[in-house]
């Protein structure tokens, strides 16, 4: 199962390279990553897509709490949270195509953000479902070129002061 | 007042109990090795390969569970500990390792001995930093001894550039570590604990397994307590060994793939598991799915990924062994005050496992024609009266030293488990008689082993180091062959050393005491003349290169599926004479 895990780290160099290193090193997978630095400039957020049994989730989580730097590692798909992935996609638009990559845009609620004689530009945010199907819509038209940030992820505030929730933080004390 | 790098470096080292560096100079740390033979407090062996270092750092900490200290050069110096390093960070041993670096300007520019010191280490330390300013370097080293020693212990690698090491800074010494982010449990949960209590009162057949972590928490006494109170039998690992005394009635010696036939069925019929700082290693286990497969399992460990990563626990307690098993005790005594029926309760259990034990002991025969490894081994356990440290280096004779040499005692047995690395023993020994240079510490190796760090014998000799090298020669790598002749219808690839040094002139030519024993009748005059002896000895005893260790659990079986003796096919071969013994002529040993 796919798992959304945000990892806070020291700011120093070499964090990241011990967390892309510990799943390399124990064979786990890495569907996407994103990092920047928090509010507080001494910290960074680390959001990592894994995919594996409970099991292996489990190790994912100790073992990135084990590491020094790390400071606090939550499995987002345990509780309500949002993610969003930003994608830039370059179209070719040859002049019959321009209406349908415009109107495309419209219902995704996209922005052409560039646009040249035989490309656009579009910059499309949501899910991943929301970004796949974009990508999906507009291969027809043909696509020149495609970057995708990784998914970043943030737990839903509870509307109820009393709500029950599971415990979802594997908080270091 | 200011101080250079180099001098915060020594005065760190001296703040943190330091005495003893094993290390090697080089370009990039001139200025801390100028520093350091300026200090009278401050003694650094020079050893004669960076991984004689590393390794003897590691022996050092073993024996004293204080971290080991090593300082090297940048470039081949950092690249050579990195097996001393793998080495410690699997079996969980404190080392602090210092390496050179090139200057910061210089560094990514691949400069003269340049290496990614802090990369190349990573996947092998608990823990590693490259400190590029001065004013960082004493916070520095205060976080790595506390890192290294607290927790599950490892290696950390400090890599200090050659201007860190000359540029001056304000010293003072913190007295706080400053890690937000490392705060390793000691206390176990107390309702999982007495849940644990209750388990051990209820169950018929139980049995505790003792792993490493039992020894690096000096938790010794509370696990004889914890046995005793409740009667169980105890077993322990490879690095286990000494954590509870190997003569116990309770006692049953190490498991696993060489362990006990009594051990492993023990283990395999028990209805309770109490693990305690041990992690299920595939050699304990054998094949997972077939594992303990009645048992409950109660898992006590400071490492939590250690719990459930191969094997499940019922009851995970994630602390520090001593402190858990301590809490445990308090609890088991004032539920069950009374031994008498905790006595009744498990004796059918240790009446049957005493009787695996004696219907399937470990065995060997001695003739007098060829000297078995075992013999050597009984006899040299006799005459250090099982109270010497003990370094093993790698292989069938660390096996059969583990099987035959009970040691009472934790920090006398000093063996490469996890990494399984050649070449670990004979330093190792080096660094347990630095720390104790008054007590017999003696060297169980091989010739295959021993060849992989012969070039510390220097060292030994330089510094009067008296440890007792016994040198189990059999001309082949014993385990590889052993496989071989069972799994490969023996085809002994690269298993035969063949040409071999005459390891008395060896000896002699780095001025030590050379002896060899050749036949069964002089093993013991060649152990009493060695141990006796006030310098260091290797003793060359030549012992059959077609003994087999047994019991044995092939990779992927199941662990009361054990071979207890060589297959008939190989008997009839050996019968046969299609082995034939010819290391002495140099021709190696081969099938006629």
């Amino acid at each position: 199962m796919e798992h959304i895990i945000s990892v806070l780290v020291e700011n120093k160099f070499g964090v990241l390279a011990r967390v892309a290193g510990l799943f390399s090193a124990r064979g786990y997978n890495i569907e996407s990553l994103s990092v920047a630095p928090t509010l507080d400039p001494t910290t960074s957020m680390i959001t990592i897509v894994t995919v594996g049994d409970d099991r292996i989730i489990e190790q994912i989580m100790k073992q990135l709490n084990k590491v020094v730097e790390v400071l606090k590692v939550v499995d987002l798909t345990e509780m309500r949270f949002l993610d969003r992935e930003t994608a830039l996609i370059k179209v070719h638009t040859k002049p019959e195509h321009r209406d349908e990559a415009i109107r495309l845009a419209d219902i995704f609620r996209a922005k052409i953000v560039d646009s040249s004689p035989n490309t656009y530009t579009i910059e499309i945010t949501g899910d991943v479902d929301k970004v796949e199907a974009m990508i999906s819509m507009l291969q027809p038209l043909g696509i020149k070129d495609l970057v995708r940030t990784g998914r970043i992820a943030i737990a839903r505030e509870t509307t109820r002061t009393a709500s029950p929730r599971r415990e979802p933080a594997l908080l270091k004390s | 007042m200011k101080l250079t790098g180099a001098e915060i470096l020594c005065e760190s080292l001296k703040r943190e109990g330091v005495k003893t560096i094993f290390g090697l100079p080089g370009g990039v740390v001139l200025k801390i090795f100028d520093v350091l033979c300026q200090r009278k407090d401050l003694d650094l062996i020079l050893t004669r390969h960076e991984q004689g270092a590393a390794h003897m750092a590691e022996g050092y900490a073993k024996a004293t569970g204080k971290a080991g200290v090593v300082l090297v050069t940048s470039g081949p110096g950092m690249t050579n500990i990195v097996t001393g390093l793998a080495d410690a960070y699997m079996d969980s041993v404190p080392l602090v390792a210092f390496t050179g670096q090139v200057s910061t300007d210089l560094i990514g520019n691949d400069a003269f001995q340049e290496a990614d010191n802090v990369g190349i280490s990573r996947p092998c330390t608990k823990h590693n930093v490259l400190v590029k300013d001065v004013n960082d370097l004493a916070q520095t080293i205060k976080e790595a001894f506390y890192i290294a020693t607290s927790g599950r212990p490892g290696p950390v690698l400090v890599d200090i550039p050659k201007d860190v090491s000359t540029a001056k800074a304000e010293f003072k010494y913190p007295d706080k570590v400053n890690l937000r982010g490392y705060n390793p449990t000691v206390g176990g949960n107390k309702q999982q604990i007495k849940h644990a209590a209750e388990e051990i009162l209820r169950a018929k057949k139980p049995i505790i397994y003792v792993g490493g972590g039992a020894v690096f928490s000096d938790a010794a006494d509370e696990i004889r307590e914890l046995a005793e109170i409740t009667q169980i039998p105890v077993t322990m690992t490879l690095m286990g060994l000494g954590s509870f005394p190997g003569t116990h009635p309770l006692s049953l010696g190490m498991l696993g793939m060489h362990g006990g036939y009594w051990t492993n069925m023990a283990m395999h019929h028990s209805d309770l598991l109490i693990a305690v700082g041990a992690r299920f290693d595939d050699r304990v286990t054998g094949k997972l799915s077939e594992f303990c497969p009645e048992a409950r399992v109660i898992h006590i460990d400071i490492d939590p990924t250690s719990i459930k990563k191969t094997f499940h626990a019922h009851i995970p307690i994630v602390g520090d062994v001593k402190a858990v098993v301590r809490q445990l005790n308090v609890i088991l005594r004032s539920l069950d005050g009374n031994p008498a029926p905790v006595k009744a309760l498990r004796a059918p259990w240790i009446r049957q496992v005493e009787e695996w034990r004696e219907s399937h002991p470990l065995t060997y025969i001695q003739d007098d024609k060829i000297i078995k490894p075992q013999f050597v081994i009984e006899k040299l356990y006799e005459f250090t009266k099982h109270e010497a440290i003990v370094a093993t280096d790698v292989g069938q004779h660390q096996m059969f030293a583990a099987q035959y040499f009970k040691g009472n005692k934790p920090r006398t047995w000093l063996t490469s488990g996890g990494l399984g690395t050649m070449g670990f023993g004979f330093p190792a020994a080096l660094g347990a008689q630095f720390a104790f240079p008054d007590r017999q510490v003696v060297c169980i190796t091989s010739e295959g082993s021993f060849q992989m760090n012969l070039q510390e014998l220097v060292v030994a000799a330089e510094h009067k180091m008296p440890v007792k090298i016994v040198l189990l020669n059999n001309g082949v790598h014993g385990m590889v062959r052993q496989w071989q002749d069972l799994f490969y219808e023996s085809r002994y690839s690269a298993s035969v050393l063949g040409k071999m040094p005459d390891f008395v002139k060896l000896a002699d030519a780095y001025g030590i005491k050379g002896l060899r024993a050749v036949k069964p009748n002089e093993v013991e005059a060649v152990l009493r003349e060695g141990l006796k002896h006030k310098g260091p000895v290797l003793m060359d005893i030549h012992t059959d290169p077609y003994e087999n260790c047994y019991p044995m659990i092939p990779a992927g079986g199941a662990q009361h599926q054990m071979m207890l003796e060589d297959p008939p096919e190989l008997k009839v071969a050996k019968k046969g004479g299609t082995h034939k013994r010819k290391v002495d002529e140099g021709e190696g040993v081969l099938p006629a």
